[in-house]
């Protein structure tokens, strides 16, 4: 178990800037997850911390030691690859036993170790088979008895989950979730899927072009984005966002034209902004409501998708393209074709500016 | 019986008479040989394609050369040295091409590529001088050395493209456990990478086992004689004879070996001349 600190860390590949003066701290036994579109660089950061890639510029620390130029086994990690990377011609037992063995423990120490590991993932009865023998989910929790084996202070998680299919991917990710209420060590988990990353984490690191998004609980994120990325990024179906324009407020509070709806009154600090501004509201699909239109506020139902436990309505405003979505539980009255008005639960909006960075809650709000 | 029925056991009957027509082009010359290792030599020009009595003579008189005997041991050594250490540079080399990222490395793929290019010959007084001058004249060191030379390129490039296929993961994964390069050469890649050992082994092997021109020039007594060498020196009763019929013997008996090797490596070296072909 471990901590790990990274401080101004940097990645260039050749020209690219990868990863971006990135500061991070992870503590012993959390569970974290780096979560963000592909090509974010979250896989990079998970290989700077593993040791296949080198640092570029800064500093990564395992506890108070900084381990920028340990290699990978003098680290500590363990890591548990996409592909499961399984030595196709060992057995299981010798998958798992391959590290130790490296390590040069003894022949007994080895035994205990994949035994013990091997019980914990419930692999006893298939040590003496091959990978190919193995199904999907078998192989993924060797890929994870082979991380684990050596008790490493750090498990490393590179999408595990992705060539599973979906029931199967809901299983393991349970499996994953005990395994670490079990062990209690420090694990880094990455993935592109928010469900994954909501489900898992402790902290949620969102990535996005090499920079921190970011960093808070799963709770934090959903509630309290800090950036409109973040905003769109966790939440499914994607949060509705739509221009609107400041037109008064101060610490408490302000007040805004949304186009399409009208004068909101919000609970957002607007101090020392622009009355005039340009700002983009963020409704969540479970936000909104909708009622009968009226002559400013009026909206076509294009499609309704039912899922059998909720139902999507979506919105096609007056001006512009952007589908808005509308999330309700089943059944909906709402029907295609029909004209409706938008409310919300004003309380619940996201507001953001042109750089799109979260106003915060006036301080009444937060307060309350 | 209908038209389409008959259609159908013409292909089949055509395809047969097709397959039967390859072997023979292919496997007659070799059965001639041994048919005529088998004749004695007053019998050696009457054409026949089976013995009429068969007669031991020729295997009797090559193996009671000791030259020929030694030639066999020298051809040995030469071919399994050659393949051991084609092998063993070839996988190194392999790693290096196939996995470090290097500046230059397609140049060096290339001029490894360049140098398989040149005929024999033409390499022949230079590689002479090389030998001459490492000391190795008269010397199956020096036929080692050459023949390596030869077939490290294909070697390589077969090993360097086996290798390349292998996932990247596997590598990783070996270094997260604590492997060094050479522990994930030996303990992970070399299992897997048996097809195309075996394949460009045995092309080594082959290759080594058969060749005349080097072995021809860079030995000069009997005792460090190799096979191929050995046959084309044999002499027969007078400058006059060309001794067919032990010739043919000797042909045989070198020869036995190869066929043996490939049926035994057989699975494997389709596999390998496959792999590059179709993932899996």
């Amino acid at each position: 178990m471990a901590s790990v600190t990274l401080n101004k860390v940097n990645k260039l590949f050749g020209r690219d800037h990868i990863i971006n003066d990135i500061d991070l701290h992870i503590g012993d036994g959390e569970f974290v997850v780096f979560v963000g579109p592909s090509g974010c660089g979250k896989s990079t950061l998970l290989r700077l911390i593993a040791g296949l890639e080198s640092i570029s510029d800064g500093d990564l620390c395992i506890d108070e030691t900084v381990v920028n130029d340990l290699p990978p086994r003098e680290r500590g990690v363990g890591m548990v690859f996409q592909s499961y990377a399984l030595y196709p011609h060992m057995t299981v037992y010798d998958n798992m036993a391959f590290g130790l063995k490296l390590a040069k423990a003894t022949k007994e120490t080895v035994h205990e170790r994949v035994m013990a590991t091997a019980k914990i993932l419930q692999l006893e009865e298939l040590l003496h088979r091959k990978p190919k023998a193995l199904s999907g989910g078998q192989r993924q929790r060797v890929a994870m008895g082979r991380a684990m084996a050596r008790e490493p202070r750090i498990l490393l998680f590179d999408e595990p989950l992705s060539n599973l299919d979906a029931s199967l991917r809901v299983q393991m990710r349970n499996e994953i979730a005990r395994l670490h209420n079990r062990l209690g060590s420090t694990m880094i988990y990455v993935t592109h899927d928010q469900v994954e990353a909501m489900t898992l984490a402790d902290k949620i690191v969102v990535l996005n072009g090499g920079h921190v998004e970011q960093v808070g609980s799963p709770h934090e994120l959903y509630q309290r984005p800090a950036t409109k990325f973040v905003a769109g990024f966790i939440g499914s179906p994607t949060m509705n966002f739509m221009p609107a324009e400041l037109l008064a407020g101060d610490a408490n509070g302000c007040r805004v034209r949304a186009a399409g709806i009208g004068e909101l009154a919000l609970p957002q600090n607007a101090q020392q902004r622009q009355s005039g501004e340009a700002l983009t509201l963020g409704i969540r699909p479970e936000h909104l409501c909708l009622a009968a239109p009226t002559d400013d506020n009026c909206f076509d139902i294009v499609n309704v998708e039912y899922l059998g436990n909720e139902v999507y309505v979506y919105l096609e405003p007056k001006q512009g393209d952007t589908l808005l979505i509308h999330r309700s539980e089943a059944p909906s009255q709402w029907r295609e074709g029909q004209q409706v008005s938008l409310a919300a639960d004003w309380e619940k909006v996201h507001l953001f500016d042109e750089n799109g960075a979260a106003l915060m809650l006036s301080t009444q709000q937060a307060a309350a | 019986m209908n038209t389409r029925q008959l259609a159908k056991i013409a292909k089949r009957v055509g395809f047969w008479a097709l397959i039967v027509l390859i072997m023979v082009y292919a496997v007659f010359p070799f059965y001639y040989a041994v048919v005529t290792s088998l004749k004695p030599s007053s019998d050696l020009f009457r054409v026949e394609l089976w013995p009429s009595n068969w007669n031991f003579d020729n295997y009797i008189s090559i193996f009671s050369q000791t030259s020929f005997l030694r030639a066999i041991f020298n051809s040995i050594v030469v071919a399994f040295s050659v393949v051991f250490i084609a092998l063993l540079l070839g996988i190194t080399a392999s790693y290096a091409l196939g996995r470090v990222r290097f500046r230059g490395r397609s140049t060096v793929l290339l001029v490894i590529l360049g140098v398989s290019m040149f005929p024999q010959v033409a390499v022949l007084s230079g590689l002479f001088e090389v030998i001459r001058a490492l000391n190795l004249y008269n010397n199956p060191a020096g036929l080692i050395l050459s023949y390596t030379i030869f077939t490290l390129p294909f070697t390589v490039w077969v090993l360097t493209t086996f290798m390349k296929q292998l996932p990247m993961e596997l590598e990783e994964a070996a270094i997260m456990d604590g492997a060094t390069p050479w522990i994930t050469i030996t303990k992970v890649f070399l299992p897997l990478m048996w097809p195309a050992m075996a394949t460009t082994g045995l092309l080594a092997f082959i290759a080594a086992w058969n060749e005349f021109l080097f072995a021809l020039t860079f030995t000069l007594t009997d005792d460090q004689r190799t096979v191929p060498v050995a046959i084309a020196l044999l002499s027969g009763g007078s400058a006059y004879e060309l001794p067919w019929g032990p010739i043919m013997a000797a042909s045989v008996v070198v020869t036995v070996p190869l066929v043996v090797l490939v049926i035994i490596f057989q699975r494997r070296i389709v596999s390998g001349l496959t792999a590059g072909a179709v993932k899996g």
